[in-house]
């Protein structure tokens, strides 16, 4: 068996804009993702706040619960019968903004409750309030421990975004099929796909690890 | 100074940790100026007693008033708001220093005043300089408190607590995560304020200090106090047999 890439070279600017499209859908989905996790995460923190407690906690186990085409395919699908028809890319980036925030929300929950306790007292103590302490004390100190497990997420989203690709977004893995219906050269144009998410990944991977190392440099991690 | 008006004043304060009973009903008054050092046994309830001071536990029973503001009365605590102001006014030095990791000495001290107070970072930082200069570390405003030493984390501690210029300092055992040589650096601080006339309440193991700094030494055991009085009564006679065996205990130590 021959490979013949030629597909592949002849469609790559519909693979670039597919791959574009990844990265723009990307991009917002994971900017709500961390402020839903953020504001979720920061909910779950403490129990006796029942009502918002209950609500994130119930978020988090839905979506984690779920899976995330089936929860895509509800938006895209399913909100209609409402009458709320959402553009294709709207309903992708909220379906993954949505699934993201629940992962991310255990993240800062975690990070957050990492830090020691004294910093919130000692916080406390100057008269701050929960809230200043929150921002200038803690988040601050979390932040720094997030970017690890915040970087695996990141690369999580990336792939998982391949599945908007079934709302008729025309993302990386869109295009990638469009050219694959008409040449039928399956295997050299997943590889290709498989090789641009690569690059995405690996580009995040990097982006990370420099700015956690920036973080190192100015002192924020012991 | 004891016409003044009492600036601490605790009234049958009560406070479990579910079963365990830490404190058992205390009274006690502070004037201003004066420096009460708390000793006991561990596990006598003397931290807890500290923490109740500044609203870092709540106990259920019970008064607490400090500056002129009732901080708990049988359970309920002042309100977030006024709670908060409250701090502002009632200093804390803690065992582990609770320094902020991520941010140079200099702006552990000034994000104090800052944040809470809207004061410029300039005149923080010009206040927050005059207070290095006062625990002796000037030269280390802009080191990060990785780099200091626990004598060092614990004078700026101090500095942090005072740049909110507040009325009471309370200390939570300050030199007892300190190895031995830096345990004096500290102490010279808490003397300085001393003189200057801080009111002060410092829970400590400290017995140079508290015979020679304490106004009142005021003895705990089993979440209550036992005795309480001027230095050279508690240490040369004491009323209580248990004060004396504590005494005992923790002198022949060293």
């Amino acid at each position: 068996m021959e490979l013949d890439f030629s597909p592949v070279w002849a469609g790559w600017r519909n693979l670039l804009e597919g791959g574009l499209v990844t990265v723009e859908i990307t991009a917002v989905s994971l900017a709500l993702g961390c402020v839903m996790g953020l504001l979720v995460g920061i909910g779950r923190l403490n129990p006796q706040r029942r009502v918002v407690y209950a609500l994130c906690t119930s978020y988090v186990a839905a979506i984690r619960g779920t899976p995330l085409l089936v929860q895509l395919f509800l938006l895209f699908f399913g909100l209609p019968q409402f009458g709320i028809l959402l553009p294709a890319f709207v309903c992708g980036v909220i379906g993954l903004g949505i699934y993201s925030g629940a992962y991310v929300s255990e993240i800062v929950r975690g990070a957050i409750q990492s830090i020691d306790r004294g910093q919130m007292e000692a916080a406390r103590s100057v008269g701050m309030s929960y809230g200043t302490a929150m921002r200038n004390i803690i988040l601050p100190q979390a932040l720094v421990r997030m970017i690890p497990p915040l970087g695996n997420e990141f690369i999580a989203l990336i792939k998982n975004s391949a599945l908007v690709s079934l709302l008729t977004i025309h993302d990386l893995m869109h295009e990638g099929q469009k050219i694959i219906s008409v040449t039928y050269r399956s295997l050299e144009v997943y590889l290709a796909i498989a090789v641009m998410y690569f690059v995405l990944t690996g580009l995040t991977t990097l982006a990370l690890r420099h700015i956690e190392q920036r973080l190192r440099a100015g002192g924020m991690v012991q | 100074m004891k016409a003044e008006q009492t600036i601490v004043s605790i009234r049958g304060l009560c406070k479990s940790f579910g079963d365990h009973v830490v404190l058992n009903g205390i009274d006690f008054d502070v004037e201003p100026s004066q420096v009460v050092v708390v000793i006991g046994p561990s596990g006598s309830g003397k931290s807890t007693f500290l923490r109740c001071c500044n609203g870092l536990e709540t106990p259920e029973k019970g008064r607490v008033e400090i500056c002129g503001r009732t901080l708990v009365d049988d359970g309920r605590m002042l309100d977030e708001s006024a709670l908060n102001h409250l701090r502002e006014d009632v200093g804390m030095v803690f065992q582990s220093f609770n320094l902020f990791p991520h941010l140079p000495v200099i702006d552990n001290i000034t994000v104090g005043p800052r944040k809470v107070r809207g004061i410029s970072r300039k005149q923080a930082d010009s206040e927050a300089m005059a207070l290095l200069e006062k625990v002796g570390l000037a030269e280390k405003a802009h080191a990060m408190p990785a780099s200091l030493s626990g004598g060092q984390k614990q004078r700026v501690a101090i500095a942090r607590a005072l740049a909110m210029q507040p009325k009471v300092m309370l200390f939570d055992e300050p030199t007892s995560a300190l190895d031995p040589e830096l345990v004096g650096e500290v102490l010279q601080v808490m003397k300085l304020l001393a003189r200057e006339g801080m009111t002060m309440m410092v829970v400590t193991h400290e017995m140079d200090f508290a015979r020679e700094v304490g106004d009142v030494v005021v003895v705990m055991d089993g979440g209550v106090v036992i005795e309480a009085g001027p230095p050279d009564i508690i240490f040369t006679n004491p009323a209580q047999t248990r004060t004396r065996d504590f005494l005992r205990a923790v002198l022949s130590r060293s």
